[in-house]
C-alpha cells in the first residue's frame, strides 16, 4: 500500500497552499482595494488638508503652494459665518420636518401594513432614495413656477392673500415660491425624507406588539403609550435617519442653485470657491466646516443609538 | 390586529403623494406645447420634444458617456467590493474596522467633500481631467454600495461549506466556481444594479471630476442653470428618470426573491 498522505498531488492545489496562510491570502484580496480607497480616496482627503493651507496671492490671484493660515482666516469672515448659521439652521428644519413627515408612514407601514403591502410600500420609498436626484429636483421648478400649479391652485380657491402673507414673511419669503426660503425648505424636506422614513420604520419594527398591549393593559391611554413607549423606541431611528437629513443638506450645491434666492449654503460656497472663484485652498478649508459640523453631530446622534438603528 | 385610524391614514398617504407626486410634472412637462415657460394646466399636447431630444448630438453625447462611465465605475466597484468584503468575511486583522469605515466614507460624508477631495487631488497631481477621473470618482462611491450586498450576503453563508467542498475534492477553482459565486451571485448583481442607477444620475462628485465633459446630469443641470430649449429639458429628465427606475426596481425584486429562497 502506497502512502498517499506524505505525497503531494501531481498539479499544483493552490486553494490548499492559501487555506495554510491567511496572511498571504488576505494580502492577495486586500492589495487592489487598498491601493484605491486609502490610496486614491485617503490620498485625496489628505490633499484636501495640504490645499487649505496653500493661498492665493492676494494680488495676481495665482496659486501659491507655501504653508500659510490665510486661507484658514478668509473661512471665518463674519459672510461666511452668516452663511454656516443659515445653513444648519436650514439643516434642522429639514431634519425637524422630515420627523413629522416621515413618522406616520413609517408606523403604519411597521404596525398595520401587510407583508405584501409593506414590500410594495418600501419600494415606494425606496425608488426615490436611489433614482434621478436632479429631476426631482427639477419637478419642484415646474410646480413652484410663477405661472404654475401651485400659483393656478391659490387662484382657484382664492387664496392669494394666504400666499402672499407667506411670501411677505420675512425671513422665510420671496418674490415668488420658486425663489423663496420657504421653496427652499420644502424641496430640502422632499428630497431627503426617504432617508427619514426607512430608519423609523425599522426602529419600529423592533417594537414588540407584547410591550404596547402591556403598555395598554397597564391602562396607558394610546397617546400615553406613544409618548412613554413608542417614541422612546423610535429615537434610535429618527436620529440615524437624522444623520442623513443633516448631512445632505450641509452639502448640497444642486438645491440652493435651481430653487430659492441664490443666497449661499456652505455647499454652494464651496462650489462657487473652486469654480467660478477659482480659489481651491478657500474652497478646502470651507469643506472642513460641514465635516466638524457633520463629527460633533455624529458624537451626539451616537449617544442617541442612532449606530444601532442605521 | 387592531385596524389604523383614519387619521394615520390619511397622514400616510399623504407622505406617499408627497413623495411622488412631484415627479409626475416632469413627464406631464414633457408633453407640453408651451416653449417658454412652465404654465399650469399645459395649453396643449404633443410629442415632437421626443423626436428633437433624439436627434440632438450633445444629448446623444452626453448620454452614451453617462452609460460608459456608469458600466466601468460598477464593474471597478464590483471587483473592489468583493474583494474587500471577502477579505473582512472571515479573517479579523489589524486595521479591518478602519477599512469598513473607510469604505463608507464616500456615501457618508456630503457628496460635496469627496468631490472637492479628489478635484483637489487631481489638481496637486496635475492629472488632466478624463473619462477615467470620472470613473475613479464614481468607482469610489459605488464600492459603498457593492460592498455592503456583498458583506451582507456572506454574513449569511456559512464558511464550512467552503471546506465541505474542499474535503469532497474541489479545487480552489471549482470551490469559487460552484459553490461560493452561486451564493454571492444574486447580491453582487443587486450591488451591481443599485451602483449603476447612482451612478448613472450622480451629479455632485461627477462635477468636480469631470473637467469640460458633459454627462447627462451636468447637462441637465446646465440647461438648468442658463435655461434653453426647456422642452427638450423635459424629455432628458424623463429619459432619466425612467432608466434610474429600471435597475431600481429589479434589485428590490431580485433581493426579495433570493431571500425567500
Amino acid at each position: 500500500m502506497t502512502d498517499l498522505s506524505s505525497k503531494p498531488p501531481g498539479h499544483k492545489r493552490w486553494a490548499t497552499f492559501l487555506y495554510g496562510r491567511p496572511g498571504l491570502r488576505l494580502a492577495l484580496l486586500l492589495a487592489i482595494p487598498v491601493v484605491w480607497l486609502v490610496g486614491v480616496y485617503g490620498g485625496s482627503l489628505a490633499s484636501l488638508l495640504v490645499q487649505s493651507f496653500y493661498r492665493l496671492n492676494p494680488f495676481s490671484g495665482t496659486l501659491e503652494r507655501v504653508f500659510s493660515f490665510d486661507t484658514w482666516a478668509a473661512v471665518f469672515t463674519d459672510a461666511n459665518v452668516a452663511v454656516m448659521i443659515r445653513t444648519v439652521t436650514m439643516a434642522a428644519a429639514v431634519t425637524v420636518a422630515s420627523v413629522v413627515i416621515a413618522f406616520p408612514l413609517a408606523y403604519y407601514m411597521a404596525r398595520y401594513a401587510t407583508s405584501r403591502m409593506k414590500a410594495l410600500l418600501v419600494l415606494a420609498v425606496l425608488v426615490p432614495l436611489w433614482s434621478s436626484y436632479l429631476v426631482r429636483v427639477y419637478s419642484w421648478k415646474l410646480i413652484l413656477a410663477a405661472d404654475g400649479i401651485i400659483n393656478w391652485f391659490v387662484e382657484r380657491i382664492g387664496a392669494d392673500a394666504v400666499l402672499q402673507a407667506l411670501l411677505d414673511a420675512p425671513g422665510i419669503g420671496g418674490p415668488s415660491l420658486s425663489i423663496s426660503i420657504f421653496g427652499q425648505f420644502v424641496v430640502f424636506t422632499y428630497i431627503w425624507l426617504p432617508y427619514m422614513v426607512l430608519p423609523i420604520h425599522a426602529s419600529l419594527e423592533r417594537v414588540p406588539r407584547s410591550l404596547l398591549e402591556a403598555s395598554a393593559d397597564l391602562g396607558a391611554q394610546p397617546a400615553t403609550t406613544f409618548r412613554k413607549v413608542t417614541w422612546p423606541m423610535a429615537i434610535p431611528g429618527v436620529a440615524a435617519g437624522s444623520i442623513f437629513t443633516f448631512s445632505l443638506t450641509l452639502g448640497d450645491y444642486i438645491i440652493p442653485t435651481i430653487i430659492g434666492d441664490s443666497s449661499p449654503f456652505i455647499g454652494l460656497a464651496i462650489y462657487t470657491q473652486q469654480g467660478v472663484a477659482g480659489n481651491l485652498p478657500l474652497a478646502a478649508a470651507f469643506s472642513f466646516v460641514p465635516i466638524a459640523v457633520m463629527t460633533v453631530y455624529l458624537t451626539v446622534a451616537r449617544r442617541f443609538g442612532a449606530f444601532e438603528a442605521l | 390586529m387592531r385596524k389604523a385610524g383614519w387619521g394615520l391614514k390619511t397622514a400616510a398617504a399623504l407622505t406617499l403623494l408627497f413623495l411622488h407626486i412631484p415627479i409626475l410634472f416632469v413627464f406631464l412637462y414633457a408633453f407640453t406645447t408651451d416653449e417658454a415657460s412652465f404654465r399650469f394646466p399645459p395649453p396643449g399636447y404633443t410629442t415632437e420634444w421626443f423626436s428633437l431630444a433624439f436627434s440632438r448630438t450633445d444629448i446623444r453625447a452626453a448620454v452614451s458617456l453617462s452609460l460608459r462611465v456608469a458600466l466601468v465605475a460598477t464593474m471597478v466597484a464590483l471587483v473592489l467590493g468583493t474583494l474587500v468584503a471577502a477579505a473582512v468575511w472571515r479573517t479579523r486583522f489589524f486595521g479591518r474596522n478602519a477599512l469598513s469605515l473607510f469604505i463608507i466614507l464616500p456615501i457618508a460624508l456630503p457628496g460635496i467633500i469627496t468631490g472637492i477631495a479628489l478635484r483637489s487631488a487631481i489638481n496637486l497631481a496635475e492629472i488632466s481631467f478624463s473619462f477615467w477621473t470620472l470613473v475613479v470618482g464614481h468607482a469610489t462611491f459605488c464600492v459603498a454600495i457593492t460592498y455592503n450586498n456583498v458583506i451582507a450576503r456572506m454574513r449569511r453563508t456559512s464558511p464550512n461549506i467552503l471546506e465541505a467542498s474542499m474535503d469532497l475534492g474541489a479545487r480552489g477553482w471549482q470551490t469559487f466556481r460552484h459553490v461560493l459565486f452561486p451564493q454571492l451571485a444574486p447580491a453582487m448583481l443587486v450591488g451591481a444594479m443599485l451602483a449603476f442607477a447612482l451612478s448613472f444620475d450622480e451629479i455632485i462628485v461627477t462635477t468636480f471630476t469631470a473637467g469640460n465633459q458633459q454627462t447627462l446630469p451636468i447637462w441637465i443641470f446646465s440647461s438648468l442653470v442658463r435655461p434653453r430649449n426647456r422642452p427638450v429639458t423635459n424629455v432628458v429628465a424623463v429619459f432619466v428618470v425612467l432608466i434610474t427606475l429600471v435597475p431600481i426596481i429589479l434589485a428590490q425584486r431580485y433581493s426579495r426573491r433570493s431571500d425567500e429562497a
